[in-house]
């Protein structure tokens, strides 16, 4: 984007927090909207969670808590005359997810008589057109994935791309003060407006970072989101709460959270480097930002999310708190695992390639197994059983074969049946299809807006 | 972190935390923030922490594992591909938010004890 002449000297964006649903103080809104902002931006999602929001297309939050977030930031774009960016709307920002979202801002714009034109933008990709980019060798794999198989693209229930800025740009260009987006990159929806009034893309970049979680970067994240003002030559950061603090040390160490490398960054249109950042304070809360840098790429990509289902599964628990059993519990689940496979194929003529079952001992080493620093006799044990087979029935099948020895399986070396102790009646809970992550590859695209779709209401008009 | 006052010191106590999380869903990053650059002499400690240990600890590819030693924060970031697929029917910890314990539970080296000046553990 050239540097403009004649724009603002200053960009400012309202970073409410770090996910719509996660809730806020009204007060930070207010006090975020007597700082001049020119955009109010949150994030609606986030793989972080898993891949069966992806997977099913419907999102981890609530629609009460999306409503009441949406009531309270609908009503702020409005009263400021400024635009509101929601990017990765319903969790995973599926087709599905951008109209959840826009059917809730739709009532709440209703209830509160409010007219803001809104734009949605589709981020779902469909395999058939990616098999073709595919095939002209426009994919690449992103460490440590290999190269794409087209069976893995038919495979997935959902993809998404994964958009930058420019979508946004220009939905706000044709006149969409409301922007309901699909999947995007965490820093777009932040770093659109800025860039869009001819902030540099450093500084911009790195503020949008840095905002991306809300009040992550502060000193107490529980009091709520930030405001980042932007301008030509750094930015500067503080809580939106006059109470919390941004430091020099909360600011830099935001560049961390969530990111395999802290100092480079890569987004649709280049790389972010903040090698040479400077972070400095302002006062005893605002911390200036100077020395972020840009590089844009020779190619722009677009990086691809997808999730596919990998089977059904049904879960039991039960407890043990007998002291025997649980000074020998790495003993009695191997026997459990042995006992189970043999009754399973008796009684449903399965094999161990037709189903997969986990054996999760909570209490004991269930998170960490063998590499728990410090595996030591447990006082009680939390025994999952966890399942996966092709079908529900078939999954539920094994956890009931399995119930009989998760309530009464002794050691060999005991004289008597032990009873244990389930946590819930039936023991045994579907959980439906489980997803898994398959795709992390980038395609080339010619026009960084190409693969996305932006759909304005029917009420937009151009002035 | 409860009192070991017979165990040796570990990495963990000098540090203001030890944090996992998944940096997307294929990969695991870890940071240690230490208290001050005593601390952070240990953590950042090449011959006490390195590719090859993290590779022991978490057994992942020694190869594939990456470190970046930040003085300026007192941190050493660590980051390496998800040993097991993110919410796959082996991983038992969806958002790896409990990977740091095997890292800050490791024994920092007698040289960093004796040394006049080093590094005081948390009281």
């Amino acid at each position: 984007m050239p540097p403009s002449t004649e724009g603002p000297a200053q960009v400012g964006v309202l970073a409410p927090s770090g996910m719509l649903g996660a809730g806020f103080a009204p007060e930070t809104i207010e006090r975020g909207l007597a700082l001049g902002p020119d955009v109010i931006a949150v994030d609606g999602g986030s793989t972080d969670s898993g891949p069966h929001y992806l997977g099913t297309g419907i999102a981890k939050t609530t629609e009460a808590a999306v409503s009441r977030d949406l009531r309270i930031l609908l009503k702020a774009a409005a009263t400021a005359d400024i635009p509101l960016i929601v990017g990765s709307c319903g969790t995973s920002g599926t087709d599905s997810g951008v109209d959840w979202v826009a059917g809730i801002a739709e009532r709440v714009m209703a209830e509160e008589g409010l007219t803001l034109k809104v734009a949605r933008i589709y981020s779902e990709q469909e395999a058939a057109q990616l098999k073709e980019e595919l095939g002209a060798g426009r994919v690449h794999a992103l460490a440590p994935h290999g190269p794409l198989q087209p069976e893995t693209l038919e495979s997935c229930t959902h993809i998404v791309g994964m958009m930058g800025h420019e979508p946004f740009v220009e939905a706000i260009r044709e006149g969409a003060q409301v922007v309901l987006a699909g999947r995007a990159t965490d820093t777009a929806l932040a770093a659109a407006v800025p860039l869009m009034l001819g902030m540099p893309a450093g500084p911009t970049w790195h503020a949008a970072k840095i905002v991306e979680c809300g009040g992550q970067c502060t000193t107490d994240p529980r009091l709520g989101g930030v405001f980042a003002t932007i301008d030509h030559d750094g930015f500067v950061i503080e809580p939106l709460d006059a109470t919390n603090v941004c430091t020099p040390m909360s600011v830099a160490a935001h560049m961390l959270y969530e990111t395999a490398n802290p100092y480079r960054m890569r987004e649709p249109a280049g790389t972010l480097d903040v090698s040479d950042a400077t972070y400095s304070a302002l006062d005893d809360r605002r911390v200036r930002v100077e020395g972020s840098r840009f590089e844009p790429a020779d190619q722009h990509t677009i990086k691809l999310e997808g999730a596919r289902v990998t089977g059904y599964e049904t879960v039991s628990f039960s407890g043990i708190r007998d002291p025997y059993i649980a000074a020998g519990i790495d003993r009695w689940a191997a026997l459990l695992r042995v006992i189970l496979t043999e009754r399973v194929s008796q009684t449903l003529g399965l094999t161990d390639d037709d189903y997969g079952l986990d054996i999760r001992l909570y209490g004991h080493n269930a998170i960490l197994e063998d590499i728990d620093p410090d595996p030591g006799p447990p006082k009680e044990v939390g025994v999952m059983l966890l399942v996966n087979a092709p079908t529900q029935a078939t999954a539920t099948a094994v956890a009931k074969v399995a119930n009989p020895l998760m309530l009464h399986l002794p050691l060999p070396e005991m004289p008597y049946l032990p009873s244990f102790a389930f946590a819930t009646s039936p023991a045994e809970i579907e959980r439906g299809a489980a997803y898994e992550f398959v795709l992390n590859h980038v395609v080339d695209v010619d026009a960084p807006t190409s693969m996305f779709r932006i759909h304005h209401t029917r009420e937009v008009s151009r002035a | 972190m409860p009192e070991r006052p017979d165990s040796p010191p570990l990495l963990g106590d000098y540090a203001i935390e030890v944090r996992s999380k998944n940096a997307g869903p294929f990969w695991v990053t870890m940071e240690t923030f230490m208290r001050d650059s005593a601390g952070y002499a240990i953590a950042a400690d090449e011959a006490f922490l390195n590719e090859d240990v993290i590779a022991d600890l978490y057994k992942v590819d020694a190869a594939l594992v990456q470190i970046y030693r930040i003085p300026a924060l007192n941190v050493v970031k660590i980051s390496f591909p998800r040993p097991v697929t993110q919410a796959g029917l082996r991983d038992r910890d969806i958002h790896a938010g409990q990977h740091h314990v095997p890292l800050a539970a490791l024994r920092v080296p007698e040289r960093h004890l004796t040394d006049d000046g080093g590094a005081e553990p948390r009281p």
